[in-house]
């Protein structure tokens, strides 16, 4: 894929031919680095050095075609030509730009290389007219054009108009992550290990013997082997990498299995297991009410009245430890939870609404709960009982 | 508890930093771990998540004022909008190196030319290639935002090609954050809850200085007994732990008993703090009021909420037609023969019934009732006679004004308007009296 999209790029250069393509790829996938290695090779061409310019767009930040406009006037210098110019329409200020900079330098003109970054997020403007202009421009063939656009969504095609798409020159190129988990086992070690022109010969060598003793170790193997079946693109071990390697300080020189072990497992923390761990007691019996409500009630929304009842027959009927609170602070108790988003209501509430009889839903699966609750510190032994008992008294 | 070390900082500021945050060493040498050196490059995202009150606000921010690393701290419901945290944000980095030259006017619409001109300001100040913290707090209205500021912050470091980490504190989870099509995923650190002993330990370091402190930690265990099943809010327990401590040690002052004498302190102060459960805890009397009634020593019954259900006085008529309005609402239509006149017939339960016995109304909230039924039943529930005269239509009127009564449907609807009723059982027993 590299040299195809070196191919390419070389041609519209040094030949003058006008091109688009697009570069799709799952997130982290590499597209960016990709482009960027091309355009550091491309580079070193002499010719190519003198005469290419570059317009970077990014969809994050030109959320408008105005916007991305004056980007693109900004970043071809041409701020003093355009003045205080007035254009009709969007195509006029593109051919003025570019005529522009055909007469500014030699009789030929200079090829321009467009990148768009995020490039479906261009697709969402109005018209498509940022699109439609450049792709016109690459093939009428005035000024040497060349767009690239890197997506993540692998149906952006079906996302542009067909004046659009008809433009277009349909090449797509895909980067998916292919490697299997020896490759991966080898990406990681060359990751890790240290270049060769590293200042402090001894330690480089002790280093990278420590990272061929971990990428034999048979822990770190199943490690990496979860981490490859969740996800198999490269920033996921990256940010494992990183996390482990900050433990390593003056006094902690080698990296060892047990930081590589304690950063896959925060990692792999449940994060709702977390919030519940933080909850009052009060809290967590709400919840518990709630699911028992879902389970026989096969998950319809409830709303605040009927978790406050369920809470008051299990505090009259079986609980030893807990006394009956008050409603307004049992609601309180419910109000901190909708706060934590671990409760949400169906629909937006209306003005004339009740808060106590607006219907919600619980955002958290039973297996969860109950993780959760063999993880609760202190818990009353009653509420384990009534959250692991199944309602046969109905 | 662990010292921490780190080799670009010096030994005496980490010592004060150590002093400054109990209970939440681990989480402070993390990050120091994860941000290393002042140049060195770190995550360009952190996410930060835990509970209400679990601190992550105040350790971040004495970690980066003690270590005096260049931040910018934004709170995200303050400047809710792109365009306000855009601009506050550029505002404090000119602020951050230069006190004497003022703030001048910027303007920064989208996030464009906010990448245009945070390049300029970092590369104005001498920073020397430290990194630059930008903190949000609140980061969950980020969503409520444009669809593009959240994914376009956590990659500021590419975006802008600078040494800049954007560090987000929220209560949500991050599952709930991610956008539709993905985005750079930020390093998750999680800041857990204090325990029941770290709570006491903090709680008591704030004793004051006339009383000893195990007095003071006496005290504290009593509150946490009292409130650690409600809540652990450490926030709440601070306002709490104030507010009572005068009456605690009033036996002490009186002179009845001496600090060591817990049972005491503990009759006098137990329906203290069920009562202040009820009120102060539910914000429904301000703290300076409870201050008063504390001195006033008075009779708890005349205690005013501010969902003040006392304050209303609503006059006779209305308080029947409310009381009419409830029973309408929540019972059945079947039912009203059976209870609202003389001689009432048995209700026959067919098989309709028997599936639906499950769900009361008391649950489900009121239904709607028209206007005829509301004004059947007000003429049964009253002892005299009542003319349907325009007063009672009037009445009808304020009470839906003092949102009492709601009004449902449309108004050119033509069966006559119908109304609900939406207030609670406990308010109706209040008016009753």
């Amino acid at each position: 894929q590299c040299r195809h999209l070196l191919e390419l790029l070389k041609r519209t250069t040094l030949h003058g031919e006008s091109n688009s393509a697009l570069i799709i790829g799952p997130r982290g996938s590499g597209k960016t680095t990709l482009l960027n290695h091309v355009l550091k090779e491309l580079m070193e061409i002499k010719q190519v050095r003198e005469n290419l310019l570059k317009v970077h767009l990014n969809g994050l930040l030109q959320t408008n075609d105005k916007v991305a406009l004056k980007e693109i006037t900004r970043q071809l210098h041409l701020e003093n030509v355009v003045g205080d110019k007035v254009f009709g329409s969007f195509a006029e200020n593109l051919v003025f730009l570019l005529e522009a900079l055909r007469k500014g330098d030699r009789s030929s003109s200079c090829p321009v290389l467009f990148v768009l970054d995020e490039f479906d997020l261009f697709v969402h403007h109005k018209n498509q007219t940022l699109l439609y202009n450049l792709f016109d421009i690459s093939q009428s063939a005035q000024t040497p054009v060349t767009v690239i656009g890197l997506t993540c969504r692998q149906d952006v095609l079906e996302l542009l108009e067909k004046r659009v798409k008809s433009r277009f020159s349909h090449r797509q190129i895909y980067l998916m992550n292919t490697f299997d988990f020896k490759q991966y086992i080898k990406i990681f070690k060359e990751q890790l290990s240290l270049p060769a022109d590293f200042l402090d010969e001894s330690f480089a060598q002790k280093w990278n013997n420590n990272v061929q003793h971990l990428s034999e170790d048979k822990t770190v193997q199943d490690l990496l082997q979860n981490l490859f079946h969740c996800s198999k693109d490269l920033r996921s071990l990256h940010l494992l990498l990183m996390l482990a390697l900050s433990n390593v300080t003056a006094q902690h020189p080698l990296l060892a299995v047990a930081d590589l072990v304690e950063a896959s497992k925060q990692r792999g923390a449940d994060s709702r297991a977390n919030v519940i761990h933080g909850l009052s007691v009060l809290e967590t019996c709400l919840i518990i009410a709630m699911k028992h409500l879902n389970d026989v009630y096969e998950g319809e929304p409830f709303n605040f009245q009927m978790v406050y009842n369920e809470f008051q027959k299990f505090v009259q009927r079986k609980a030893h430890c807990m006394y009956s609170f008050e409603k307004p602070v049992v609601m309180k108790a419910f109000e901190h939870l909708l706060q934590l988003e671990l409760v949400k209501p169906v629909e937006r509430p209306t003005v004339r609404a009740q808060r106590e009889y607006l219907l919600m839903k619980l955002l958290l699966d039973n297996n969860q709960i109950m993780d959760a609750l063999q993880a609760y510190p202190n818990c009353p032994t009653d509420v384990k009982q009534w959250a692991t008992s199944s309602l046969s008294w109905l | 508890m662990p010292n921490l070390e780190h080799p670009a900082y010096p030994a005496a500021t980490l010592l004060r930093l150590e002093s400054l945050v109990p209970c939440r060493e681990s989480q402070v040498s993390m990050l120091l771990s994860i941000f290393g050196e002042r140049e060195q490059f770190t995550f360009p995202s952190i996410f930060i998540y835990g509970h209400t009150s679990s601190g992550k606000t105040y350790v971040m921010r004495t970690l980066l004022n003690t270590l005096q690393l260049p931040h910018v701290f934004v709170n995200c419901v303050e400047h809710f909008t792109s365009r306000l945290l855009l601009e506050e944000i550029l505002i404090q980095l000119q602020n951050c190196s230069s006190e004497t030259t003022p703030a001048s006017r910027v303007l920064c619409d989208n996030f464009n030319d906010f990448v245009r001109l945070f390049k300029q300001a970092v590369t104005n100040q001498d920073l020397q290639d430290q990194t630059l913290y930008i903190v949000l707090d609140r980061a969950e209205q980020l969503r409520e935002m444009e669809a593009n500021i959240l994914p376009a912050f956590l990659r500021l470091q590419e975006l802008t090609d600078r040494n800049v980490t954007v560090v987000l504190l929220t209560e949500i989870v991050w599952e709930l954050f991610r956008p539709n099509t993905g985005c750079f995923e930020p390093l998750i650190l999680y800041f857990p809850d204090y325990s029941i002993g770290h709570l006491q330990k903090i709680l008591s370091n704030n004793h004051p200085p006339e009383y000893s402190a195990d007095f003071y930690a006496a005290y504290i265990n009593i509150l946490l007994g009292v409130f650690y099943m409600v809540c652990r809010d450490l926030k709440e327990l601070q306002h709490l732990a104030a507010l009572n401590f005068s009456k605690y040690c009033e036996p002490v002052v009186r002179g009845e008993a001496n600090e060591r004498d817990t049972r005491k302190l503990w009759k006098n102060i137990e329906p203290h703090l069920k009562k202040a459960m009820q009120t102060v805890y539910l914000r429904e009397i301000s703290s300076s009021q409870w201050e008063r009634l504390q001195h006033d020593d008075g009779d708890p019954g005349q205690l005013k909420g501010l969902s003040a259900h006392a304050h209303v006085e609503l006059p006779y008529y209305s308080k029947f037609l409310l009381i009419a309005a409830y029973l309408a609402s929540y019972n059945p239509v079947r039912t009203d023969k059976r209870f609202f006149l003389k001689h009432h017939g048995k209700i026959k339960k067919t098989n309709f019934m028997k599936k639906h016995e499950k769900t009361s109304n008391h649950l489900l909230g009121p239904k709607p009732v028209p206007l005829d039924r509301l004004l059947a039943i007000l003429y049964s529930i009253v002892d005299s006679r009542v003319a349907p005269t325009a007063n009672i239509f009037s009445q009808i009127t304020s009470l839906v004004t003092l949102q009492l009564l709601s009004l449902v449907g449309h108004n050119d609807q033509l069966d006559g308007p119908r109304y609900k009723c939406t207030v609670s059982l406990d308010f109706i027993r209040a008016i009753a009296r």
